[in-house]
Order: C-alpha cells, then sequence, then structure tokens
C-alpha cells in the first residue's frame, strides 16, 4: 500500500504491459467490456479458477469507458448488511491490491468524509457510523470541529449557506490512480493468459436453445461456452441482443479537474445534499464529481449547468478553490437500477451472465465485482456476497436500497 | 445544456425543465390481475435504448405542464415535441 500524499511524484510508466493478440474463433469465457470490473473478473477468473481460455473484448481502448473517468473514491460505508458485505470485501482487496498485481496503483487510505447539513442527514449519517460499526466496517460520527480537523479547508460555520453538522468519516477509505488499476489487472490477467482484445465491439450475443453460443464482433463471430457481460453504461444495448431487459436507465456523469495546487486537500470530502465530491490528485488537481444529468444519455459528455451547480457547491464549502481554475471536464455514461445497487449474477439465459447498474459507484468495487463475478461464472452459480445483487429481486421484491449510502442523487 | 422547445412556450433552457423519463408508460388497466412478474415490469423496467426514446418533460419553471418528446440519446437532438394524449409523431 502506498500512503503517498498529494504531491507526490507517480511512478514511470512502462513500455509494455500486455500483448495484443488477434480474437480466436471462439474462447471458454467471452467478457464483454474491457473496464476495470472486466479486467478484474479475467485476473480473478484465471487465478482463482483456472480458467484461463478467456477473451476480454474492448470496443475501444483498454479501460477508457468509466474506469478512465471516474473520481476514483474508494470506500465501504454503506448502510445495508449485502452492500457491508460485497463493499468491504472490495476494500480488503484493495488494501493488498499492489502487492497481488505487483504493480503500483496509488491506493492512498486518506478517508472519507461525508457531510451532513441538515437533520435528517444527521440522523441518517448516525444511523450509517451504527450500521458500519455493526458489519465491521470502520466508522465514526464527527462533529463540525472535527470535521475541520481532519480537512481545514472545509467550511464549517453556523452561517455558512450549506453549515455542516456533521460528518460520517471512514478512515481506511481513500483513492487509488484507476488507470494504474487497471493497467495492473490488464498486466497480470495477461500474464496466466488472457487475451485483451481492443476496438472489438460486440454487435450481438447469439442465443440458441435458451442459450448462449457466441458473440457478433465488429472483428468477427466469436463462439463462447460462457458470456459475461461487464459493459458498464451500455448493459442495456448489449443485454437487449440477447432478448434479455434490464431493469437500468444509462446517465451522463460528469467531473473535472481543476489546475495543479499545492497540497491543500487531505482527504475526500463528499456531500449529497449540495451535490459535490472533491479529493486531490497526487499530482496535485483537485479532483471533483457531480450528480448524473437528469434524462437518459449514451453521450460522454454532460450539460454545463450540472457543472455550474457543483462549482458552486464546492465553493460555499470551500471557499479556499475560488481562485482556482477549472481545467478539463470530461463525462462518462452509468447505468442505474432503481434500488442504486448492482445486478452481479445469473440471467434467464443459460451461460450468460450480468455485472451492471453500478451506476456512479463502481469504481470502489473493482476488485470485490471482479472477484464474486469470476466466482459466480466459474461456478455457474452466485457467490454468497453477491447473491443478494441478483436480477430476480425485482421480482421478488429482496430490493437492496442504497439511495441513502450512493452519495450521488440518481 | 439542451435547448428544448415546450409545445406552449418555445425553445427554453433545459434547466427550466423536470424530467418525466419514459413517455406511454400505461398504469395496469387491472392492476389486481398481475403477476409479480408483470407488477416488477411495470415499476423497475424501462426501455434505455441509445437512439430515438419517447419521454416526458415538465415545463417546471414555464407553463408547468407535461409533455412528450422524442430525443435520441445517443446524440441529444430532440426530433419532435408534442402534447399528452397526441400519439408519438412518426420521426426520421
Ligand atoms: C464521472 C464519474 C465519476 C465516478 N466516480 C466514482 C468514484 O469516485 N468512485 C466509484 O466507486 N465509482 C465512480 N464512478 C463509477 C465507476 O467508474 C463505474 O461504476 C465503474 O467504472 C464501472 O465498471 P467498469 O470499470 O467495468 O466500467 P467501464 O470502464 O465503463 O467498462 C465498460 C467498458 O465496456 C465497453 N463497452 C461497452 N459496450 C461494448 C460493446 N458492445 N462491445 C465491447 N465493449 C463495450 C466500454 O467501452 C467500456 O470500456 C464514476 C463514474 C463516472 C463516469
Ligand atoms: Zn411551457
Amino acid at each position: 500500500m502506498s500512503t503517498e500524499q498529494p504531491g507526490a511524484v507517480p511512478p514511470e510508466h512502462p513500455d509494455r504491459l500486455w500483448d495484443s493478440p488477434e480474437p480466436r474463433g471462439s474462447y471458454d469465457v467471452v467478457i464483454v467490456g474491457g473496464g476495470g470490473h472486466a479486467l478484474a473478473t479475467a485476473y480473478y477468473l484465471a487465478r482463482d479458477h483456472g480458467i484461463t481460455d478467456v477473451a476480454v473484448l474492448e470496443k475501444g481502448w483498454l479501460a477508457g469507458g468509466n474506469m478512465a473517468r471516474n473520481t476514483t473514491i474508494i470506500r465501504s460505508n454503506y448502510l445495508l448488511e449485502e452492500s457491508a458485505g460485497i463493499y468491504e470485501h472490495s476494500l480488503k482487496l484493495w488494501e493488498g491490491l499492489e502487492e497481488d498485481l505487483g504493480y503500483p496503483i496509488l491506493f492512498s487510505q486518506r478517508g472519507v468524509l461525508n457531510l451532513a447539513h441538515s437533520l435528517q442527514d444527521v440522523r441518517d449519517g448516525v444511523r450509517r457510523v451504527n450500521a458500519n460499526r455493526l458489519n465491521g466496517v470502520d466508522a465514526e460520527w464527527l462533529g463540525p470541529e472535527e470535521v475541520k480537523e481532519v480537512c481545514p479547508i472545509v467550511e464549517v460555520s453556523p452561517d455558512a449557506r450549506h453549515p455542516v453538522l456533521g460528518a460520517t468519516y471512514q478512515p481506511r477509505a481513500g483513492i487509488a490512480r484507476h488507470d494504474h488499476v487497471a493497467w495492473g489487472f490488464a498486466r497480470a490477467a495477461a500474464a496466466l493468459g488472457v487475451h485483451l482484445i481492443e476496438h472489438c465491439e460486440v454487435t450481438g450475443v447469439e442465443v440458441a436453445g435458451g442459450r448462449a453460443r457466441a458473440v457478433r464482433t465488429t472483428r468477427g463471430r466469436i463462439s463462447a461456452d460462457r458470456v459475461a457481460l461487464c459493459a458498464a453504461g451500455h448493459s442495456s444495448v448489449v443485454a437487449r441482443t440477447a432478448g434479455l431487459a434490464l431493469p437500468l436507465q444509462s446517465h451522463a456523469l460528469q467531473a473535472l479537474v481543476s489546475d495543479l495546487l499545492e497540497p491543500v486537500h487531505p482527504t475526500v470530502v463528499m456531500s449529497n445534499a449540495v451535490h459535490v465530491y472533491v479529493s486531490q490528485a497526487h499530482k496535485g488537481e483537485l479532483v471533483m464529481g457531480a450528480g448524473v444529468d437528469a434524462c437518459n444519455s449514451y453521450r460522454q459528455r454532460g450539460a454545463f449547468h450540472v457543472i455550474e451547480r457543483q462549482m458552486a457547491a464546492a465553493l460555499e464549502l470551500f471557499p479556499v478553490f475560488a481562485r482556482a481554475h477549472v481545467l478539463r471536464t470530461w463525462a462518462g455514461v452509468v447505468d442505474v437500477s432503481p434500488d442504486a445497487s448492482p445486478v452481479v449474477g445469473l440471467t434467464p439465459v443459460d451461460g450468460l451472465y450480468v455485472n451492471c447498474g453500478w451506476g456512479t459507484g463502481g469504481f470502489k468495487a473493482t476488485p470485490g465485482a471482479g472477484w464474486c463475478y469470476a466466482h459466480t461464472i466459474a461456478h455457474g452459480e452466485p457467490h454468497p456476497l453477491n447473491a443478494p445483487f441478483s436480477l430476480e429481486r425485482f421480482t421478488t421484491g429482496a430490493l437492496v436500497d442504497e439511495h441513502g449510502a450512493a452519495a450521488v442523487a440518481h | 445544456m439542451l435547448l428544448i422547445p415546450c409545445p406552449w412556450c418555445g425553445p427554453r433552457d433545459e434547466t427550466e425543465f423536470r424530467y418525466g423519463g419514459q413517455a406511454h408508460v400505461a398504469y395496469p388497466g387491472d392492476p389486481a390481475a398481475l403477476s409479480d412478474e408483470e407488477w416488477a415490469r411495470y415499476l423497475f423496467f424501462r426501455d434505455n435504448p441509445r437512439g430515438p426514446f419517447a419521454e416526458r418533460w415538465s415545463h417546471a419553471a414555464g407553463c408547468r405542464r407535461w409533455f412528450n418528446a422524442v430525443r435520441d440519446t445517443a446524440s441529444g437532438e430532440i426530433h419532435a415535441v408534442y402534447r399528452p394524449g397526441e400519439p408519438r409523431p412518426v420521426t426520421p
């Protein structure tokens, strides 16, 4: 684990991390999408289950989707037991990932504050802290002065436009370098024999006799015993080609960075109520995210008024940012589920698996989701940790309603 | 930001509107007859196409009326807007 602070120099990029093989005509497992979840899944399939005849098919460049666009916040302080199970498992994997992969991922456990601005926020936050502790997740409730101690640049005056009445604090939470995480998984998976194939869009999943048999791609037909979707924002589009409807809506989610600053921000601050979350990257940029754009969208760009609102909130909370400049803004396409929890598991089509609906918060789950999904694919049944996140829950009504702890309004 | 042509007020900034999701989702005619699967479909499943999508908007900061639009979710282009009760127009 690296404990580098803002301003630390990131490691040099190696020249070459993986090969680019030509796609073969068939594989045991074809993974659709080449983001972090796909790469983690491929790695754990190979390492833990001995399944190495695996292809990861990415329509663009490897991990160029949400994996390259997120604000890299990692935490496990969700409310419900089911969520604590999978997110905390993921956080434990993060804690050993650098050694596992033999690759620097700059995981920095600098803690996360979730601010409370209303009495309701306070009650929800205290309840969440208690729930976290009962589930073995580290959590503390901090008053405004303690918030100031953890992050001196937060405005905690009671006269502020968004008064800080307290915050939940998870000290083990933090950030990691997202591209390094993807490259680390990619390199390790490729070394175990997994084929990583870029510029290969899956245009359809072939189903015959109730079973997935193959995928059609822009580089030809590839047959597969098992097809595993990891297509984040585009899950609905791919699943529909197999006749499968998913309870998802795709939205643009934006983020931005400032110019480089001296180390000023030692932790991660999230505010659900006013819709901004901020950390300082290792190099020194402030990294800020907002809520999703309201309407459905597959455009990797969001609306300007969302950024405006987010900046207004950021300035109220962090007056010190008034002189920072916005350097770049961008968006990803995230798929949001009705209960703000992911869908990971089997589908009514034999041999077709889904990992989707992580919405605005799936980066933190990258190792845990890949680990559970690999188990699900290898055994043809979910691991107990992802069993609650089945597609059936929308029929049985056993929803995992995490809207309150998801930290981004959808 | 989208420029949305309200059928009553004309083109206005997206910030004046509220989004209402997929259009033409009718409340079940005979709710008591629905199976669990059918309830799940009605409550939780909406179309999510990459391309033209018929959806609802409310001109919340203007005339406060609801209307429908056909918008391409891949390009953002609005092909048509129409009033409640009107059929979805044929768009290119
Ligand atoms: C702005 C923003 C901020 C975020 N901040 C956070 C955060 O702070 N913390 C957090 O935990 N999460 C965050 N997230 C969410 C997180 O990024 C996603 O939940 C997570 O990355 C999803 O898993 P993935 O990495 O596999 O997705 P992706 O990296 O999006 O992988 C999906 C891949 O599938 C490919 N694909 C799609 N269709 C096809 C096809 N037909 N054929 C082949 N390939 C296809 C795409 O090109 C893409 O590369 C954020 C997301 C965004 C956009
Ligand atoms: Zn109007």
